[in-house]
């Protein structure tokens, strides 16, 4: 494995004809398990499988889609970069499957059936909820899957030396397509497989090169660090927080706002909760976040060693300069270690993962959009499954081009950074609402509401009036500026004021909340009693 | 989804009721009612005593649980924001004081996973288990 890549520059990128080699075999080998697994037409088979996964195999897969190429490009390149602060999008990442394993896991697989929707309107006025509800679906998978779409941009750019803009707009277009490709084939069966085994080969690589990095080291993390600092700019800096985020009150503060939105956001993540299905019932739910979780902390880990090591051994200026940036730091590092082959390994393991990210994240967008929206909204519940389907296929399309659109306009920033934007928007728009539906009795429809379109549309506006869009040099729009919100995340003031917004509008609205629903979806939530699939 | 609706579930777990399926095609009405009376007695389980014996078991454990990581993570995100000094400390070589408290975030949601699968499974599923049989003894 260890060939020398020195003789080259660093910047590199191996050959091209290898790493499109490489690629294109893992790319025809997961189209294939997806078509062998590929779900028969029933609705249940197709947003979720069946119901047939066990709850490891669920876990591996919720962890295949929870590592997006935020957790593995973004994270890195942030820890090679900034450093330390590159580490508590880790912290955040991890800490918040506890609010899905203690509130929200078991009770949502045992009250709703496919989507988020489910539950949500489980003892509320159907449509307006549903329709809310997949709203909010829509725009947090979307917001997800244009940072996935950069990433891919980004990494196949480095693989194939691509600079220029329209050849990486040119890129991003075709990974998109071949990635709702997934979707229509493969279902949740085949998206559920291409999980597993995207999270296994993810695994696998970033745990061998976690060990090399440290056998290089002389299987020490002093030396490492060293040498990290060294080779940064910021020198001691990178070990300690406050590199990136230090420089003043407001940074600090985004900061912080940030770190919430990442440990509110996963319980909002429609694509996550959606997966809670896939699983006979809610212990296997509870078992597949446990095994996530243990996969995500030995993931996590990892990355920090990568990170760290990326910027030991290629540097930081090497990674700034490559095409794709900062994202490019852990493929460069596999160059650096394992050359031409290795980067091809790494880059296609990290397509694989964005590619079973974003078919995850299509198939739930447009589940949502078919079963909430179309099959319970336009035809109130008499659509035939077999439109629904069809209805689910068309949303995959559309939203593929609509997320290939943004993902060319956000080309070039942090994927971690994007993905954060889109767990703001989950912990507005979903979190308040699902707590308070399951744990307050008094809440009623017009609380759902106002607590959905409350959090979701100011996290939508604070974020149109941040530095993310215009003002600043990294901007989408950098020429003009109208920023008025200072903040890059939102979620420091968004996730209060939903839940604020799920009070007042309870309390508004004189409609009291039949009690015995509640009675009846505490006793489902808790036991599973009446749930699909309990007790056969 | 309508009663015409070819039932998936049904071809998959042949016993499943057409509650279940109807459940869920109801605009306008709460899915909860569509139960009917043929249901199971959601009211009559709510208040019985061994259901409220749950409920305040899992509240007891689930409350002082979310709060302690919710401490413990906020605790350490404004260290990391506001005492850079702190957590920049050497404590050996270059491994600082924010470097552990980082791994100890990892080590926290950990254990406290580990916990609460013990405690479902020891305190909370032997008693759900106990009530879905009485629930489905009544039924039949």
């Amino acid at each position: 494995m260890i060939t020398h890549a020195q003789d080259e520059p660093a910047l590199g990128t191996g050959s091209p004809a290898v790493n499109i080699t490489v690629f294109a075999a893992l790319i025809l080998v997961t189209l294939f398990v997806t078509y062998r697994a590929s779900s028969r037409s029933s609705t249940s088979d197709y947003f979720a499988a069946g119901g047939t996964f066990s709850g490891a195999q669920n876990g591996i897969a919720l962890s295949g889609d929870f590592l997006s190429a935020a957790s593995f490009l973004g994270i890195a390149g942030a820890i090679a970069i900034h450093g330390y602060d590159g580490f508590l999008y880790s912290i955040g990442f991890l800490v918040a499957w506890l609010v899905n394993l203690l509130l929200i896991a078991e009770r949502l697989r045992n009250t709703g059936r496919f989507t988020m929707g489910d539950v949500l309107s489980f003892r509320m006025r159907q449509r307006p909820v549903r329709a809310a509800a997949a709203v909010s679906t829509l725009f947090i998978t979307v917001v997800y899957m244009i940072a996935q779409m950069a990433g891919a941009g980004d990494l196949v750019a480095l693989l194939l030396d691509v600079r220029s803009s329209s050849g990486q707009a040119l890129v991003i277009a075709v990974v998109g397509v071949v990635m709702v490709l997934y979707v229509l084939i493969g279902g949740m069966k085949g998206t559920t497989w291409v999980q597993i085994l995207k999270a296994g080969m993810l695994l696998l690589s970033v745990a061998l090169i976690t060990i090399f990095l440290f056998g290089k080291f002389g299987f020490n993390f002093n030396t490492l660090l060293q040498q990290a600092s060294d080779n940064n700019p910021l020198g001691d800096r990178i070990l300690a927080p406050g590199a990136q985020y230090g420089e003043s009150a407001l940074t600090k503060l985004d900061f912080v706002s940030l770190s919430l939105a990442l440990v509110f956001g996963v319980a909002g993540l429609p694509h996550v909760l959606m997966r809670f299905y896939t699983v006979p019932n809610s212990r296997e739910a509870r078992r597949s976040v446990v095994w996530a979780t243990w996969l995500m902390s030995a993931f996590y880990l990892c990355t920090l060693v990568i990170g760290f090591g990326a910027s030991a051994m290629v540097g930081v200026e090497a990674i700034r300069a490559a095409p794709g940036g900062e994202n490019s730091a852990a493929p460069l590092l596999a160059y650096e270690i394992g050359g031409t082959v290795l980067l091809g390994v790494i880059s296609a393991v990290a397509f694989a993962t964005i590619l079973a990210v974003v078919a995850g994240l299509t198939l739930t967008a447009s589940a949502s959009f078919a079963h909430d929206f179309y099959a319970n909204v336009i035809q109130r519940g008499n659509a035939d499954p077999d439109s629904e389907v069809r209805v689910a296929r068309i949303t995959a399309m559309v939203i593929g081009g609509v997320a290939i659109l943004g993902g060319i306009l956000v080309n070039g920033q942090n994927i971690a950074f994007l993905v954060g934007l889109a767990f703001a928007i989950a912990a507005s728009a979903n979190l308040s609402t699902l707590l308070f539906t399951l744990f307050w009795k008094r809440f009623n429809t017009t609380g759902t509401l106002w607590g959905m379109y409350g959090g979701l549309g100011s996290c939508l506006v604070l974020m149109l009036f941040s530095p993310v869009m215009s003002g600043a040099e990294d901007s989408i729009v950098p020429a003009v500026d109208f920023s008025l919100f200072p903040l890059s995340n939102p979620g420091i003031v968004s996730i209060p004021f939903s839940f604020l917004c799920g009070i007042v509008g309870t309390f508004l609205h004189r409609e009291r909340a039949d009690p015995k629903d509640f009675a009846e979806m505490e006793v489902r939530s808790l036991t599973g009693i009446g749930s699909r699939g309990a007790g056969v | 989804m309508s009663n015409t609706t070819p039932p998936p579930l049904r071809s998959r777990h042949g016993q499943r009721s057409d509650k279940t399926q109807a459940s869920f095609g109801g605009i306008d009405k709460s899915a909860a009612r569509n139960f009917g009376s043929a249901g199971p007695d959601f009211a009559g389980i709510a208040r019985s005593a061994e259901f409220a014996e749950i409920r305040s078991r899992s509240k007891r454990f689930i409350i002082p649980m979310t709060g302690l990581f919710l401490v413990l993570y906020v605790g350490y995100v404004l260290l990391a924001a506001y005492a850079p000094d702190f957590m920049a400390e050497p404590v050996f070589g270059h491994i600082n004081v924010g470097l552990l408290l980082g791994i100890s975030q990892f080590v926290s949601t950990l254990l406290i996973t580990t916990l609460y699968v013990r405690f479902a499974t020891r305190k909370i599923d032997p008693e759900v288990d106990e009530i879905r049989k009485t629930a489905a003894g009544g039924q039949q």
